[in-house]
């Protein structure tokens, strides 16, 4: 899967989630200071990625995400992960 | 003693129990497995008040913090006297009030607790003897669920024969064991207690009469670590982002097993009344599901998680207010330690 889709599924989901605009969601954004999401948004918006693209992401995972392009990684190495399993 | 990865266990459970019935479906809704008549209800919590600006005053914490991440104001807390038995006992002497059914007539007195008075004899026996009905009186202990499974329970023993009436209660005096200086779990949690009273029904041939239409109950112990009294502790501890994940997964599964079971969806639903955990977890498991919000019962803003009393307690409310009318679809949905949750879709109706 392209990052770009990946980033586009994080954006998608913050958008709805922590009430933000669509170009909020950079890369380089931060969740915490730049999209005012605390740990129970970011944790929505990982079972909200969980869901879409059929990966699990332990809690223990969740403390390396502090920008988007944080998740897209995560997200990513998931798949990655899940498609050599 | 299954300990399942229970959504699609529960769910093939609910549905499977439930097939047979939907293929003779009568006019007038889906068919009751249970029927019931709800007779009456009530509620009753102590005289304290702890508010978030007390909190604020005690703990590092803020006003601000607590409403976003869990919609509580403020919650009961027990003084000198008051007990879970007492608690109890004001929740179904209002539903037996509210019923005019004598403590007499009832048959057995279910008792959802995580907070028993003393680990012997059960806080339903003292409920038992301080409202006077006859016969045997128990404690079910299902966490935060408890309410859901005490009510799946007397519906068993309903359909069993034998029990015309039984008054399920969830009470808790769950201060007592929330440790006041944990800024984690001192804000969520308050006392209080709720009660329905339950009569066998017999409806006639084709009445979609009340009762209950689908049960789901389920249970995962991997996540003990997550929340509960550890040994040699005191108080309750908790994973709160564990949990939170848990438990909104947990009530939205369950419900859909619920709905499912009985053949209908969220819009053939009157009034959805969840454990009231987080006012979080009320949102997000409502929006997966498709309830708006004028079609569920929240009260977490002024009692926080009163563990197995929030349901009946949030019902009791509902009801009061007109909230419910009979022939109504209700679903009542909890999750708690455990995990343990239950879910389970009535049809109202006396």
């Amino acid at each position: 899967m392209e990052r770009s889709e990946v980033l586009d599924a994080v954006r998608e989901s913050a958008v709805e989630l922590l009430k933000v605009e669509p170009d909020q969601v950079t890369e380089q954004a931060a969740f915490g200071e730049d999209l005012d999401a605390d740990s129970l948004d970011l944790t929505e918006l990982v079972m909200a990625l969980e869901d879409r693209f059929g990966i699990e992401v332990p809690e223990d995972d969740l403390g390396d995400v502090r920008t988007v392009g944080d998740a897209v990684d995560l997200v990513m190495a998931k798949l990655g992960s899940g498609a050599s399993a | 003693m299954t300990v399942a990865t229970a959504a699609t266990a529960a769910a093939s459970r609910t549905s499977a129990a439930s097939a047979p019935a939907a293929a003779t479906r009568p006019p007038g809704g889906p068919p009751v497995r249970v029927p019931c008549r709800f007779l009456g209800w009530g509620a009753a919590v102590p005289g304290g008040r702890l508010t978030n600006a007390d909190l604020e005053a005690r703990l590092d914490t803020s006003d601000a913090w607590i409403t976003e991440r869990t919609g509580i104001r403020e919650r009961r807390t027990s003084g000198s006297g008051e007990t879970t038995a007492s608690l109890a006992t004001a929740a179904g002497r209002a539903a037996l009030e509210r019923a005019g059914v004598a403590p007499s007539e009832v048959d057995l007195v279910l008792l959802a607790t995580t907070t028993a008075d003393t680990p012997c004899p059960s806080t339903a026996a003292h409920v038992q003897h301080a409202l006077g009905t006859r016969g045997p009186a128990v404690d079910v202990n299902a966490a935060c669920a408890g309410f859901v499974y005490g009510l799946h329970l007397a519906a068993a023993a309903i359909h069993a024969g034998g029990l015309s009436r039984v008054l399920v209660i969830g009470g808790e005096r769950i201060t007592a064991i929330t440790d006041p200086d944990d800024r984690a779990t001192a804000i969520l949690f308050g006392d209080g207690a709720g009660a329905l009273l339950l009569e066998v029904a017999q409806p006639a041939a084709g009445e979609a009469g009340p009762g209950l239409l689908a049960v789901d109950l389920g249970g995962d112990g991997s996540a003990i670590p997550h929340l509960g009294i550890p040994a040699g502790d005191r108080y309750l501890r908790m994973d709160g982002q564990e949990v939170f994940r848990r438990a909104t997964r947990a009530m939205a599964t369950s419900c859909e097993a619920v709905l499912d079971g009985a053949g209908v969806s969220a819009e053939d639903v009157a009034l959805f009344v969840p454990h009231q955990a987080n006012r979080r977890i009320i949102d997000a498991t409502a929006a997966r599901l498709g309830f708006p919000a004028d079609r569920v019962a929240v009260n977490i803003d002024r009692y926080g998680n009163t563990s197995a009393a929030s349901v009946p307690m949030a019902l009791a409310e509902a009801l009061d207010a007109g909230r419910l009318s009979s022939g109504d679809l209700v679903l009542l949905s909890a999750v708690g330690a455990g995990l343990s949750w239950g879910s389970t879709l009535l049809r109202w109706g006396a």
